[in-house]
C-alpha cells in the first residue's frame, strides 16, 4: 500500500477547521491511502456468491441464505431537497428504496443522511425551520396526501439510542397496535402479533418468560432489538435506521446486523451509518452522501469495489470523513 | 510567516530549560482561607440548626404529647384549646392537604406539558411562565386575602356558608382548599416540567414514529415517564400545605373544631382547624396560652413534613425511567 501527502483540494473544505480564510496557515495535508491498491474486501457480497462470512467478534456468522428473489421499489424521492432556515441540508436527491434490500446511506458527519432518512416518515417537519422541496413517493402516492399517523406506521423508525418507553416489554412491542381505533384491543388479541414482533426482532428466546418486565431494564443491545420488535409489530412497510449501533457493543451490534440482513426480505430496510464496515456487511445496494449530494449510489459490490466518484473512492479508502 | 527573534521558526526552536524544582508553598491567600473557612462553618451551621429544630421540638413535644391528646378534639369552651386534644387539627391538616394537592396536581400538570409540549406563540408561553412565578412569589397572606374576596361573593355562596341576610361567609375547607392549591401549584409546575424536559427527543420521535399524535404520545409515554417527577412535586407542595398558616387563620374560620354544615359535603363547606392555626392559637401570641399544646402539634406538625420530604427524596430516587 502506498501512503502519498496531498494538499487537501476538497470544495467546502477550505474553512474546516474554523481557521478564517485570509489568515495564513500552513496548507493542511492529509494522508490519503490510494483506494485502487487495495479497496476493502467486499467482493464476496455480490450478489450469488457465498453469503455467509464469519464477524471478527466472536466468529459469530452472518447467515445470508436470506437473499430475497425479487425487488420491488417502495419508496422513491424526486429531486428532494431540504433546508434548515437558509442552510441547505439534503440537495436534489432522487432516490429509490426498494423491499427486499438494504440500502445504506454512507457519508461524513452532517452530510444530510440523517434529514434524507428522517424525512422519508416526515419526521424531519418537527424541526419548525425545515423546509422541503422535491417530492417523496410511496407506493406511488405522495407521502403528503396521507396522513402522518398513517404514513409512520407504514414507515418506521430505529433511533441512534434505544428508546424503549418505560412499560413493560409486551407494552412496549403492543404499543403500536393499541387506540389505533375507538376500541382497545383486548390483550389475547395483541400477543400473537407481540409475540411474532419479538421472534422476527431475535428477541423471543430471551424475553418470553419475563414479558411483563419493564423494558428499560434490558441489556442496551436487548432495548434496541425491542424497539425493532415495536416497530415490526404494526407492520411497516419500510424501515428507517438511524445509525442503530453505535450505542452498542460488538457483540449486540453483530445481534442486530443479523437481525437487519434477515428481515430485509420482508421490509424495505435503510440505515444510515457512518461505519462502512457495517455498510459493507449489511447492504446490498450503498448510497454516498457528501455535504448534501448524493454522489454515488449503487450496488454495494460497486459502490466498494469501484467507486465510480472521485469523492466516493476518496472516502471509501479513508481520505476524509 | 516571517520569523523574528521574538518568534523564530521551528527549526530555531530549542527544548525549554530544565526548571529549578518547585518550592512547595501554598497559593491561598488569606482571603482565601477566611472565605473557606466561613463555607466550611455556614455548612455545618446548617447541620446544627436542622438539629436544634428537630432535637428541642422533639424535647418539648415529646414532654407533652400523649395518645389521648391525639385522639381527642378541642373542646368547645370559653377557654377551647386549654382542654381537650387535637384530633381535630390534625384530620383538618389531613383534609385541607388532600384538597389543596388534588385540585393543584391536574392543574400543574397541565400547565407543564402546556409548556413543555406546546409552548407557542412564544410570547404567551412567556407570559404563562411570569404567571406561574407571580403565583409561587405571592405570599400566602396576600392570597388568602384575595381568596376572602372571591369567595365573599354572593355567586361563591355554595362553597361556604350563607347567613340569613345573604352575606356569604366565605371560609370553609373548600375555599381554603382552593388558596392552597395556589401555593402547591409552582412546586408540581415546576417539578413536571423538569421532568418533562429530561426526556430524550427521541423518545418522544420513536412514539411519533410509530404513527402516534402528540395527544397519545403524552398521555401514554410522557407523562407516564415524568410520574415520579409530578409524585415528587406534589409531595413537596403537600409539604407546604400542611405548613401554612396565613390561609388557614383567614379563609378556614376560627373554630378549633371541624363544624360541617349541613347539606351535600357540608364537611368540605364546613369551617374548622389545621396544626398549623391550632399552635398559632395556643401559643403565647394566640389567644389560648396553651403552650405545651402548642408544642406538642408543632411536633406531629414537624413529623408529618419531615415525612414528607423523606418521600420526596425516595420517590426522585426510585422509578425514574433512564434512557442512555
Amino acid at each position: 500500500m502506498e501512503l502519498k501527502q496531498d494538499p487537501l483540494s476538497m470544495n467546502g473544505n477550505g474553512d474546516r477547521n474554523g481557521a478564517p480564510a485570509a489568515t495564513p496557515v500552513p496548507p493542511l495535508r492529509r494522508i490519503v491511502i490510494e483506494a485502487e491498491t487495495e479497496p476493502i474486501h467486499v467482493a464476496d457480497r455480490i450478489i450469488d456468491q457465498e453469503r455467509a462470512y464469519a464477524d471478527p467478534v466472536d466468529g459469530i456468522l452472518i447467515d445470508q441464505e436470506t437473499e430475497p428473489a425479487w425487488v420491488e421499489q417502495r419508496m422513491r424521492t424526486e429531486a428532494l431537497s431540504i433546508a434548515y432556515g437558509g442552510k441547505v441540508a439534503v440537495k436534489e436527491v432522487s432516490l429509490e428504496v426498494n423491499s427486499g434490500e438494504v440500502l445504506a446511506l454512507i457519508g461524513p458527519s452532517g452530510c444530510g443522511k440523517t434529514t434524507l432518512l428522517r424525512s422519508l416518515n416526515r419526521l424531519v417537519e418537527l424541526t419548525p425551520a425545515a423546509k422541503r422541496t422535491g417530492r417523496i413517493l410511496l407506493d406511488g402516492e405522495s407521502v403528503d396526501d396521507f396522513d402522518v399517523t398513517h404514513l409512520r406506521s407504514r414507515v418506521g423508525m430505529l433511533f441512534q439510542q434505544p428508546n424503549p418507553f418505560p412499560m413493560s416489554i409486551f407494552d412496549n412491542v403492543a404499543y403500536g397496535l393499541r387506540e389505533r381505533g375507538s376500541k382497545r384491543p383486548r390483550k389475547k388479541e395483541l400477543e400473537p402479533i407481540v409475540v411474532d414482533a419479538l421472534e422476527r426482532a431475535g428477541l423471543w428466546d430471551e424475553v418470553s418468560n419475563n414479558l411483563n418486565h419493564p423494558a428499560l431494564a434490558l441489556s442496551g443491545g436487548q432495548q434496541q432489538r425491542l424497539c425493532i420488535a415495536r416497530s415490526l409489530a404494526v407492520s411497516p412497510e419500510v424501515l428507517l435506521l438511524d445509525e442503530p449501533c453505535s450505542a452498542l457493543d460488538p457483540i449486540s451490534t453483530a445481534i442486530i446486523e443479523e437481525t437487519i440482513v434477515s428481515l430485509r426480505s420482508e421490509v424495505a430496510i435503510v440505515i444510515v451509518t457512518h461505519n462502512l464496515q457495517q455498510a459493507s456487511r449489511v447492504a446490498d445496494r450503498v448510497a454516498f452522501m457528501y455535504l448534501g449530494d448524493m454522489v454515488e449510489c449503487g450496488a454495494a459490490g460497486q459502490v466498494f469495489g469501484a467507486p465510480m466518484a472521485e469523492r466516493t473512492k476518496e472516502y471509501i479508502g479513508g481520505g476524509f470523513g | 510567516m516571517a520569523a523574528s527573534p521574538a518568534n523564530p521558526p521551528l527549526s530555531a526552536r530549542k527544548p525549554p530549560a530544565k526548571r529549578p524544582p518547585a518550592k512547595i508553598e501554598s497559593s491561598w491567600s488569606i482571603m482565601d482561607r477566611v472565605g473557606l473557612g466561613l463555607a466550611w462553618a455556614a455548612g455545618i451551621s446548617m447541620c446544627v440548626i436542622a438539629a436544634l429544630i428537630v432535637g428541642y421540638m422533639a424535647y418539648k413535644g415529646l414532654q407533652y404529647v400523649n395518645w389521648e391528646m391525639i385522639t381527642t378534639s378541642p373542646e368547645a369552651s370559653l377557654d377551647q384549646s386549654a382542654t381537650g386534644g387535637f384530633l381535630d387539627p390534625i384530620i383538618g391538616t389531613l383534609l385541607l392537604t388532600t384538597i389543596g394537592i388534588v385540585i393543584a396536581i391536574p392543574i400543574g400538570v397541565a400547565v407543564a406539558v402546556w409548556l413543555t409540549e406546546y409552548g407557542r406563540p412564544s410570547g404567551l408561553a412567556r407570559a404563562v411562565e411570569s404567571g406561574v412565578e407571580i403565583v409561587a412569589g405571592t405570599p400566602s397572606i396576600v392570597l388568602a386575602i384575595f381568596g376572602l374576596l372571591i369567595f365573599q361573593q354572593s355567586f361563591m355562596g355554595i362553597f361556604s356558608f350563607t347567613a340569613e341576610g345573604g352575606a356569604v361567609f366565605g371560609r370553609s375547607f373548600i375555599t381554603a382548599g382552593v388558596m392552597m392549591s395556589l401555593v402547591a401549584l409552582p412546586m408540581i409546575i415546576g417539578s413536571t416540567r423538569e421532568a418533562m424536559m429530561s426526556i430524550p427527543r427521541h423518545v418522544r420521535e420513536a412514539s411519533y414514529a410509530l404513527g402516534k399524535d402528540k395527544a397519545t404520545t403524552i398521555r401514554r409515554v410522557l407523562l407516564p415517564s415524568a410520574r415520579s417527577g409530578i409524585a415528587t412535586g406534589a409531595t413537596l407542595g403537600m409539604g407546604r400545605i400542611a405548613g401554612d398558616t396565613a390561609i388557614v387563620v383567614i379563609l378556614l374560620g376560627a373554630s378549633m373544631q371541624i363544624t360541617p354544615e349541613e347539606g351535600p359535603g357540608g364537611l368540605f363547606r364546613g369551617t374548622g382547624s389545621t396544626l398549623t392555626s391550632f399552635v398559632y392559637n395556643n401559643s403565647p401570641a394566640g389567644e389560648g396560652n396553651a403552650p405545651e399544646k402548642a408544642y406538642a402539634a408543632a411536633f406531629v406538625l414537624l413529623l408529618i413534613v419531615i415525612g414528607l420530604n423523606a418521600a420526596v427524596g425516595l420517590i426522585g430516587r426510585r422509578n425514574k425511567p433512564q434512557w442512555n
